[in-house]
Parts: C-alpha cells; structure tokens; sequence
C-alpha cells in the first residue's frame, strides 16, 4: 500500500517503532494528514462484554481469582466448595492454556465446573467467560468462581464482569511478588496467602510478606491460610458468605473499581 | 503475550474511527499506556509490526505516551507519583499508603493521523 507521503519515521519491518516523533495532541507530523481525535479505551469491547455479564450474575456472588502457576487456586477452591457444601450453592468457570483436569479436580469436589481451553491466550476475556457460563444454571446460584489463567501479569486489564478480584500469593513464591507484580495485588480487593502450613520449613518471612501486600494494596483484606491442611480457611469463608450476604441486601460489593 | 490481543482492539478501534471520518490510510496511531497497564514496549512493536498488515495502517507509525502511576493521599490532600518499578502506593510526605489510584491503568487510543 503507497501513500501520498512519506512517514516522518520509515515503518522498517523489525525495526522498532518506539515514539520518535511523538507529537503533542493535535499536531500533525504527517505532511497531509490530519488528526482524528478518538479518545477510547482499547478494553471497550471487553468492558461492555463485562457490563453485560456483571448484569447476568447479578443474583450470584462473582470472584476473578488470580495468581502464578501452582499457587493453589484450584485446591482453594476444592476446599472451598467442600466446606460450603449443604450452606451456599457454587459453580466454578476455570481457565488453562491446556487441559480440562482443573473442571474435572473441581467437579470430583462437587461444584458444576466448566473448563475454558485457552489454547495459547494467557488470561481470560468476558466473551470467554460469557460463552461458558451458556453452560451453568445461574438462577438461584450463590457464589460463581472464576478461576484466571495461572499469571500474574496479563489477566490484570481484563474485567470479567465479577463483583471481586481475589488475588493469590503462596509461601513458596517470595515475600516482594507483590512488589514484583504491582498491578494485580493492587486490584485485589482480598490477598490470599495460602500454604501457610510449610512457611516454616521454606523459610517464609510472614511480616515483609504482609509489608508487601500493605505497601502495594493497603486496601485489600489479607487472609493466610493452608488450602491443604485447612489451616485459617473459616476465615475466607466467612468472608464469601459476609460478602454474599451483602450482594443479596445490597446488590453489590467490592472496594476496588474494577480493572 | 496479552499485547496481540490489546493490538487487535487497537486496530479494530482505529479503523473504524478512520473510515467514519472518511480516511483511507492511518498514517500514525497515538496510544496512552499507564506505567500499571502491564503493557511491555517491546511486546507492543512486535504484535502491531504483525498485526498491521493488511490494515489501513499497514504503513503507520505507533506512537506511545507512557504515562506515570499517580495516587491521591487523603491525610495530605494531595497526588504523588508512585516509584514505577514497584508499584508502592506509599505517599512519600507522610508514609501513609493509599489505595486510591487516579492514573497508571490507562489502555487508550488517543488520537490518529490519517490521509486520504
């Protein structure tokens, strides 16, 4: 494709494109073009995808959890849904780049589960998230658990549509990981330290953790816990029946605007 | 490698925006990116060297303004720059942390340059 004009910086294949000419607004740098103002954000398709499933769950209780590979999200969750069996109603939508062992680990615990087979994409996205809960009933559902792609940097942009973003940290990952991935402990509204049970024997260093999530999220509420020993996990229930309860009254919860 | 999909919004955005004001060619895209978007430059290049063939901006320049993470403290009534390698939302005045961020997520197509 020819234009009329030269580019003030030639677009060389491989050669990268960093800001040379970056111009103020309004300035055309470009002999013969003009400006286009478009002021969008480039989440708004996904925010309205979003919007409309934050309507769709309205009678349910949402949860993004997120966190790195291994943290423990989905044994949180087989806990979870084990001890609030018989109390609240939950269904769980899980992502993974490949396999449906983490719907199959969940369902075995007794919660409908729908698997989201990402294929090469890292986080999840609200049409995702829309599409498989085609495959859940949500009339009369308490609590909907969506379990994020394991990754602590790109599910960070993406709303989907949930009232609460529950971000995970174990003992075995590092004490400054909130430091380290500021923007996805900064949106948690709740930080869950989970496999307080080995912190001892890894040489877990409890107050520059908590100092951590402090200086980076002063508004989440923390929880330390052990998914595996059931260790500090009454706490987090509480929680999601606390918060559940609120939605049902108020019609919706969470300190943090969404992403 | 979330920056394809944030190229192809992009993209999807600015066409449309150039073809409703009657343009046949971008010849540069101006982006807003927040120091918190978690959008790494080079990651962004090479999705859109990709991701703009074919496209009315096959030929356009990127432009990006990366822009600082700033908070608001509420003891000392006034905003602070975040330190951007960590994110710490500690106000340096008076070392109260703050949650309230008023800058540093933004994913925004400012403005195009187009012909015709």
């Amino acid at each position: 494709m020819s234009g009329p004009a030269e580019p003030t910086v030639p677009a060389t294949p491989g050669v990268p494109m960093r800001a040379v000419t970056v111009s103020p607004h309004g300035t055309v740098a470009t002999p013969g073009a003009r400006v286009v103002q478009v002021q969008k954000s480039l989440m708004v398709h996904n925010d309205g995808v979003a919007a409309a499933n934050r309507e769709a769950f309205r009678g349910s209780l949402v949860l993004n959890v997120v966190s790195s590979p291994g943290s423990g999200k989905t044994a949180l969750l087989e806990r979870t849904v084990r001890d609030l069996a018989g109390d609240l109603s939950v269904a769980i939508v899980v992502g993974d780049l490949e396999t449906d062992n983490d719907a199959e680990r969940l369902h075995a615990a007794g919660a409908p589960s729908v698997q989201i087979v990402t294929g090469t994409v890292c986080h999840l996205e609200a049409e995702m998230v829309a599409r498989a809960v085609d495959q859940l009933e949500l009339d009369g559902l308490d609590l909907l658990v969506i379990e994020n792609v394991g990754n602590l940097v790109c599910p960070a942009a993406w709303d989907l549509g949930e009232d609460l973003r529950i971000t995970l940290l174990s003992v075995t990952e590092g004490e400054d990981k909130p430091l380290k991935y500021p923007r996805i402990f900064k949106d948690a509204d709740a930080v869950v330290i989970n496999k307080i049970d080995i912190a001892e024997v890894v040489g877990f260093d409890r107050e520059r953790a908590l100092d951590s999530v402090r200086k980076v999220a002063p508004g989440a509420t923390v929880f330390e816990l052990s998914a595996r020993t059931g260790e500090g996990v009454g706490a987090w229930l509480d929680f999601l029946r606390a918060q559940r309860a609120a939605k049902a009254t108020l019609g919706a919860v969470g300190a943090n605007e969404p992403g | 490698m979330h920056e394809f999909s944030l190229v192809m919004s992009m993209l999807d955005l600015a066409e449309k925006a150039a073809r409703a004001d009657g343009a046949r060619r971008i010849s540069a895209i101006h982006l807003e990116i927040g120091a918190l978007a978690g959008v790494v430059p080079e990651a962004l290049e090479f999705a859109f060297e990709g991701a703009r063939v074919g496209t009315m901006a096959a030929d356009a320049r990127l432009e990006v303004t990366y822009l600082p993470a700033i908070a608001y403290c509420a003891a000392c009534q006034s905003e602070f720059e975040l330190d951007n390698r960590f994110g710490i939302a500690v106000c340096p005045s008076c070392d109260t942390p703050s949650a309230d961020l008023r800058q540093g997520r933004e994913l925004q197509l400012a403005h195009l340059e187009v012909e015709e």
